[in-house]
């Protein structure tokens, strides 16, 4: 591994599959806010404990499956300490996070929500903070409230206050994957609190690429995906206060998240186990906190300051080549907002944006995002969305200039 | 790999430009379908007036790729005063040319794709097979209701 957080062209270095050509030429990997790359830190830790160390964790006597709990186990507290959480108990692994907001919204959501009760959301959430409170809605009749944006994609919180009054759940992104707006978390769980709701922060955008301080936050949970933070898919995570996790009922049935099975019932483990239910992403788990120590040695002040750089740069590089030819959605301050930027061009559709750019091994999202009702209000039913990680320097925005170049050719625009 | 020539030829492009039979018709007498692509967001809607066992009139509207506007333009032209069995084969020949449909060789053969062939390079690009596709189950979907 490089360490050296100067040298973002030798963080590139690290992930084998960006050094691949395809046609002979060099692969421009844009598409870090679906999914990111994995650097050979993960990729050989995941190897190793399959070579070396797997076997069952925490229900066997012999030393092999001793030493791969204690891998499990380590991971555990390096998520922990990644994210400023008090203890590692309130570390929940997780198929994603889209299975963290669901367990949060199935347990604490059926055995505290009900008729007439009030969910908060924002406009700008992801499907997968929408569709579980939909779900409990269509289940319980509650309510659920939306807080609006503005037209610079940031959130309007002139009527918080109101829209929070006696609601229970106020559940938000910490930055918009298709906006790249960045929210005011911690004013934002704050409120909640003021309102006596609890704060649900869905931090699958902000974790990879910023400091993460639950504590900080004083957020109530918090979700977030491995795959999206140069880990492996299958594995996510939720963390909640001790406290509320504590006093939820179990998520799935099983193996591991009990103390005991009687023929007439049974009882739950301790956290985090009580939701760990059956044999957990052991290797995913482990590659989690390969990628977590190879995000902590860069440090993630370095990543953010590095995508800042970024963004601005894309930013201007887009802004004066194109001009009026590109519109750009969400905020231009980029101490506001992360390295996505969703785009609309020469009136191209983004399908063949994406299409166009692939000539040049530029590889950007065209679609939806799984946010379709931010995409109504955005009045597009598709855009085409680059964004930027760690591994991502300059010459890939000029990349994407250049490739963007192409597409007017084709389509005469 | 296969070069965007195959894709975007210029009769797919000229009915992208210039899309024949754009629009709604009243329903009814016509029936409305409306179909989706989820995982671009890409919508259309298909108009189809029938009489007797004729399709005497067709539209479509709604917002999508280049493809899959085109290939809802070639459509609309192709299936207009065809009759029902005419506009069956018709999907069954388009859909095998997709891959999507197995071309058992029986009795459509009669029936011509014409400008349709233009979309036979989407094939080489498996991603947008649905693009092409997405106004011809809609059709299906329409003719259903017909």
């Amino acid at each position: 591994m490089s360490g050296s957080a100067s040298d973002w062209t030798a963080v590139a270095a690290d992930f084998p599959v960006l050094q691949r050509t395809i046609d002979g030429g060099r692969l421009v990997y844009l598409d870090s806010a679906n999914t990111s790359q994995k650097p050979d830190a993960v990729i050989d830790a995941m190897a190793d404990v399959m070579r070396h160390s797997y076997a069952p964790i925490n229900r066997s006597a012999y030393r092999l499956a001793a030493e791969a709990t204690d891998l499990y186990e380590g991971a555990r507290d390096k998520v922990a300490a990644f994210i400023n959480a008090r203890r590692s108990r309130e570390i929940v692994f997780t198929k994603n996070a889209t299975e963290s907001l669901n367990l949060v919204a199935g347990t604490w959501g059926r055995a505290n929500l009900g008729p007439g009760d009030a969910v908060v959301l924002t406009h700008m959430e992801h499907h997968a903070n929408i569709v579980p409170w939909q779900m409990l809605a269509a289940e319980r009749g509650i309510e659920i409230r939306w807080v609006p944006l503005d037209t610079d994609g940031r959130l309007d919180l002139a009527d918080l206050d109101r829209l929070l009054d006696g609601a229970k759940v106020f559940s938000f992104t910490a930055m918009s994957n298709v906006l790249g707006t960045i929210n005011p978390v911690q004013h934002l769980c704050a409120a909640a609190h003021r309102a006596g709701a609890i704060a649900l922060v869905d931090a699958c955008q902000h974790v990879p690429h910023d400091v993460t301080d639950v504590q900080a936050w004083d957020a109530d949970f918090i979700t977030f995906s491995s795959h999206k933070m140069c880990g492996p898919t299958g594995i996510g995570v939720l963390w909640g206060r001790e406290q509320l996790l504590d006093s939820m009922p179990p998520f799935l049935g099983g193996g591991n998240m009990i103390s005991d099975v009687r023929l007439d019932g049974f009882s739950c483990a301790e956290l985090p186990a009580k939701f760990e239910a059956g044999t957990p992403p052991i290797v995913e788990a482990i590659g989690l906190g390969a990628a977590v120590d190879y995000l902590s040695t860069l440090g993630m002040d370095n990543v953010r300051r590095h995508e800042i750089d970024l963004t601005a740069y894309a930013l201007d590089t887009l802004d004066a080549r194109f001009g009026d030819d590109i519109t750009i959605h969400g905020p231009r301050n980029v101490e506001v907002r992360g390295a996505v930027l969703s785009f609309a061009f020469r009136g191209i559709h983004p399908h063949d944006i994406s299409q166009v750019l692939d000539q040049s091994n530029v590889c950007v999202r065209a679609g939806h995002h799984c946010a379709k009702p931010l995409m109504r209000l955005l009045g597009a039913n598709a855009t085409a969305r680059a964004s930027f990680y760690l591994y991502n320097h300059r010459r890939d925005v000029d990349a994407l200039a250049d490739a963007l170049d192409g597409a007017s050719d084709i389509f005469g625009a | 790999m296969p070069g965007l020539e195959d894709l975007y030829r210029e009769i797919i492009l000229d009915h992208y430009r210039s899309p024949r039979n754009r629009g709604e018709l009243e329903t009814p007498p016509a029936v409305k379908a409306l179909g989706h692509n989820p995982l671009c967001g890409d919508e259309i809607s298909v108009f189809l007036q029938v009489e007797g066992n004729r399709v005497v009139d067709v539209k479509t509207s709604g917002q999508g790729c280049s493809i899959s506007q085109s290939s809802a333009s070639m459509m609309s032209a192709a299936v207009k005063g065809k009759t029902i069995d005419e506009v069956r084969a018709l999907v069954h020949r388009f859909k095998s040319m997709m891959s999507i449909e197995t071309d058992d060789g029986a009795p459509d053969g009669e029936v011509k794709l014409g400008d349709l062939e233009a979309l036979q390079g989407v094939v080489k690009f498996p991603v947008r097979i649905k693009c092409a596709v997405l106004a011809w189950n809609t059709l299906v979907e329409a003719l259903a209701e017909a």
